[in-house]
């Protein structure tokens, strides 16, 4: 066990965990940040998505020993004062079924946005290819990307 | 059905009402059932019993309403549209309108069941008639106060007025009208005055998801929970030989190592067990290890640690033996007769023509995105156990069974799940949770990982369909479809499914496979792909009538009368306008050059729905574009939610025909994550356009009839596209393999 610092949505923690311990289980078992969600563990289906400063990173395949000092950015952080416009775009559009990936699409989203704010169709799909939606509302998340990048310009 | 606003229900012990002693009033209603005859609901609205009831309505003396909804959600909508047709009969604004999660307590209801797309069928009528009750008390309640009679005052949108132009809001009567007795004879409302239903409403949920909020099972935690994970036989059909734990105790996140099953073994050889329940599916013979752990990790890297033996219990299979067994099954003579007309024998000796085809399909996954999960903290004083379940119920019981507990003892809290697809009606995970609770007397979270769910799954089972039609006179005469399942066999009323009833000679026949590998429903079971199947065959069988896929099932849906065969449900007119609607909207036989268009049409699920698949080449492989679906449901409740039910079931259709493969090789399954395991992703989806056919009737559900028409409607447009018949899913190992030339 060791001791990180680390600056999540914008405050200074610290955690006492084995150095292998994947962010994922750090945000959720040791901060009670549970909207970042476990999928698979092996990075594939996007579920664990976060923003390592603005750029989305997978919390279930970084070891926290790498991430001393890091910038991290959960669900949890997005919403200011109100709802950021991804999650405005995901709303207007009733965009979940089960729900439960959609945390980690809409991260995708916004550092994919910041990158693109002005992204074609091809763009966005290829963008958010990595995030896998067994409830397959994939065509709610496209048309909510578009308009978020619309409600955003 | 024109007729659905004269129901009659026994109202006396239909629903009850108590002034709650925070003001207000509190309804409490048996969802399809009566409450007993000394029922009554508390009057605080922190005990609400779930004995008697399995919903409550709570009006507060502001006149805001709080729905505590039955059903569990597993992201086919019924939290949202289950409440919004209370609502509607109540007669308040939807923006008025809370919905929270039911509990459950005990076994004495019905129907708090997500599967089989029933949930809205079956809650019409109840659900209607208790806001109507509900309504027609404020009403009475209000008339009272202005000294009229109660047939001179009228209520909408929260607000009862009377004939001299006096208003009370409900939230102004609440109180009084708890000490009224529940009235008789309330008339529902006409269709046509729906101000709810038929309108989008956005998934009640929707803001806590998007911000993460604490929703789903694997988010509930309580002070001093631990974690648990369970190391299970690595094959079907091994059990435990023996196993070390020492690497693994001497980690220091893990708080200790113990073995379960000892419980459900006692429960197998009970003589009350009964093997064909579908929650005894997963109880298995073998002790399990189990690594508990102050943190997910801490156990994750624990049960790595593990080493155990194994040893082989009974037969170890292997896809290949499997393949081998189901065409044995379908080329010899065992099969059970489901049903027959006519005499099939006679239409195929007369034959000028006869069509035959035999398609296979893989075991399947159901691979909801949240892993299984469960938490239960087991006391000498209760049982609670919380979590995301399809059927809490059955795992009430048989917890209770297992642990040897009464049931009043059992307290399940459901929580929203991340997914469902059948997986999570089997409770196998509740019960080691509660098991392992029990032993250790702590409270504890099971968590699985994406590798645990995908290899002790409880499958769709392989399934292999023989279909034969003969023809004369350019005519169907006959009809012949055999199943070869492993493990269990089409249900219910499928067999009278279309084309039953259409053609005069026809029989259908099944026949299984036992198997030790686990299966069970997924999503639209057995439809799933029998409709593939069909509709794939119906193309073919098109071609050599020299007619075109939709003209083939309009003529054949001539010769059903409806109504006239109790066992076929499938109505041939509400068919035919399905399909009409989905030619309009297709442009079905106009595309443009490129496009290559594929047809399907299936019932299923009380919901007909019709659908054509746009694809284009690229490189030789087809590309979906577009599908568009029309579909038959009745009165469409929330067209939002029913929209984004049919969008996602039939992409998933589409993946899983395309790319869902599943095999196993010396009793172990041969994929276990995402890294070669292959679900549908976004640059793969077409766009799905929906249309739903207008109409008065009863609603019916929409969480799996879109799927099952899918693959046959891609399949279809494979074969205009390429000339290739798609007879095995997933087809793009066939689409690669032809291509290139390459084994995949």
């Amino acid at each position: 066990m060791a001791s990180y610092n680390l600056k999540i949505n914008g405050k200074a923690v610290s955690v006492t965990v084995d150095e292998d311990t994947p962010l994922l289980w750090v945000l959720r078992d040791e901060l009670n940040l549970v909207g970042t969600k476990f999928g698979c563990g092996i990075a594939q289906c996007g579920a664990c998505t976060v923003h390592l400063d603005d750029t989305a990173v997978r919390s279930c395949s970084i070891p926290i020993a790498s991430l001393d000092g890091a910038n991290i950015t959960t669900i949890e952080g997005l919403a200011k004062d109100k709802l950021h416009p991804v999650q405005e775009a995901w709303k207007e559009l009733d965009v979940p079924q089960c729900g439960y990936c959609q945390v980690g699409q809409i991260m995708t989203a916004t550092s994919f946005l910041k990158q693109n704010p002005n992204p074609n169709n091809k763009e966005i799909r290829n963008a958010m290819n990595g995030n896998l939606c067994r409830c397959a509302s994939y065509n709610r998340i496209e048309k909510a990307v578009a308009l978020a990048a619309k409600k955003m310009s | 059905m024109g007729n659905q606003n004269k129901l009659t229900f026994s109202r006396r012990n239909f629903l009850r009402t108590s002034a709650l002693a925070s003001g207000g009033l509190l309804i409490g209603f048996n969802f399809l059932t009566s409450c007993s005859e000394t029922a009554t609901p508390p009057v605080d609205i922190s005990k609400l019993n779930f004995k008697d009831f399995n919903a409550f309505i709570k009006i507060a003396e502001n006149g805001y309403v709080t729905i505590f909804s039955p059903n569990p959600e597993i992201g086919q909508g019924v939290k949202t549209s289950m409440p919004m047709i209370i609502a509607e009969e109540l007669d308040v604004p939807w923006k008025h309108v809370s919905v929270e999660q039911g509990v459950l307590d005990t076994n004495n209801f019905t129907r708090q069941v997500a599967g089989g797309s029933q949930s809205i069928r079956f809650g019409w009528d109840a659900l209607r008639q208790t806001g109507a009750t509900a309504k027609q008390m404020l009403i009475n309640a209000a008339a009272i106060k202005w000294n009229v009679e109660p047939a001179s005052c009228s209520a909408s949108q929260g607000i009862i007025k009377n004939a001299n132009g006096d208003e009370l809001g409900y939230g102004n009567v609440v109180n009084e009208a708890a000490h009224l007795e529940v009235p008789e004879n309330v008339t529902l409302k006409e269709s046509k005055d729906y101000k709810i239903i038929g309108k989008d409403a956005l998934n009640v949920d929707v803001e806590k998801i998007i911000t993460g909020e604490s929703l789903f099972g694997l988010d509930y935690k309580v002070d001093g929970m631990l974690y648990a994970s369970v190391l299970r036989p690595p094959a079907f059909g091994q059990i435990l030989e023996s196993y070390d734990s020492s690497e693994a105790k001497a980690l220091p996140g893990v708080v200790d190592v113990i073995t379960i099953g000892e419980q459900a073994r006692n429960y197998l050889n009970q003589d009350s067990f009964d093997p064909s329940a579908h929650w005894s599916v997963q109880l298995s013979k073998t002790d399990k290890v189990v690594v508990i752990g102050k943190t997910t990790w801490d156990v994750i890297k624990g049960k790595k640690a593990l080493k155990a033996i194994w040893k082989d219990d009974s037969l170890i299979e292997s896809t290949e033996m499997h393949n081998d067994e189901l065409v044995k099954i379908l080329d010899g003579k065992n099969l059970d007769t489901r049903r027959e007309d006519g005499n099939i024998k006679k239409a195929f000796a007369e034959a000028d023509k006869v069509l035959e085809r035999t398609y296979e399909s893989p075991f399947l996954p159901h691979n909801c995105m949240e892993p299984m999960n469960f938490f239960a903290d087991v006391t000498n004083e209760r049982v609670h156990l919380v979590g995301p379940i399809q059927t809490p119920e059955a795992a009430a019981k048989v917890v209770a069974s297992l642990l040897n507990r009464n049931l009043e003892d059992i307290h399940v809290n459901m929580t929203r799940m991340g997914g469902g697809f059948g997986r999570r009606l089997y409770g196998d995970f509740v019960y080691e949770v509660a098991e392992i609770s029990n032993k250790i007397k702590k409270p504890v979270k099971l968590i699985s990982t994406r590798e645990d769910d995908m290899s002790l799954g409880v499958y769709r089972p392989a399934i292999s369909y023989r279909i034969a039609a003969s023809i004369k006179d350019k005519k169907v005469t006959g009809y012949h479809l055999k199943e070869a399942a492993i493990n269990s066999n089409m249900y219910g009323l499928i067999p009278h499914f279309f084309p039953a009833g259409a053609i005069k000679n026809y029989k259908v026949e099944s026949g299984n496979y036992q198997s030790n590998i686990t299966t069970g429903a997924w999503r639209a079971p057995y439809t799933n792909f029998l409709a593939f199947a069909e509709q794939s065959f119906f193309d073919e069988l098109a071609d050599l009538l020299e007619t075109n896929p939709v003209q083939l099932r309009l003529d054949l849906l001539k010769n059903v009368k409806d109504g006239e065969d109790p066992n076929i449900q499938y109505s041939a007119k509400r068919m035919t306008d399905a399909i009409k609607l989905a030619v309009e909207k297709s442009n079905w036989g106009n595309t443009k050059e490129g496009i290559h268009q594929g047809f399907s049409a299936y019932y299923s699920h009380n919901t007909h729905v019709a659908e054509v698949v746009d694809i284009t080449l690229q490189n030789g492989l087809p590309v979906v574009e577009k599908v568009t679906v029309a579909v038959d449901c009745g009165i469409v409740v929330n067209p939002t939610g029913a929209k984004n039910q049919i969008e996602g079931g039939v992409i998933d259709g589409i993946g899983h025909a395309m790319y869902g493969d599943f095999t196993f090789k010396n009793g172990k399954p041969q994929d276990v994550n995402f890294n070669t395991y292959r679900l549908i992703r976004m640059k793969e989806t077409p766009v799905v356009n929906t249309y739903f056919v207008e109409n008065d009737l009863s609603p019916t559900g929409l969480g799996e009839p879109g799927l099952p028409p899918a693959g046959g409607a891609l399949a279809n447009a494979i074969k205009a596209a390429t000339g290739q018949i798609m007879t095995k899913q997933p087809f793009v190992k066939y689409l690669i393999k032809h291509k290139t030339g390459l084994k995949v």
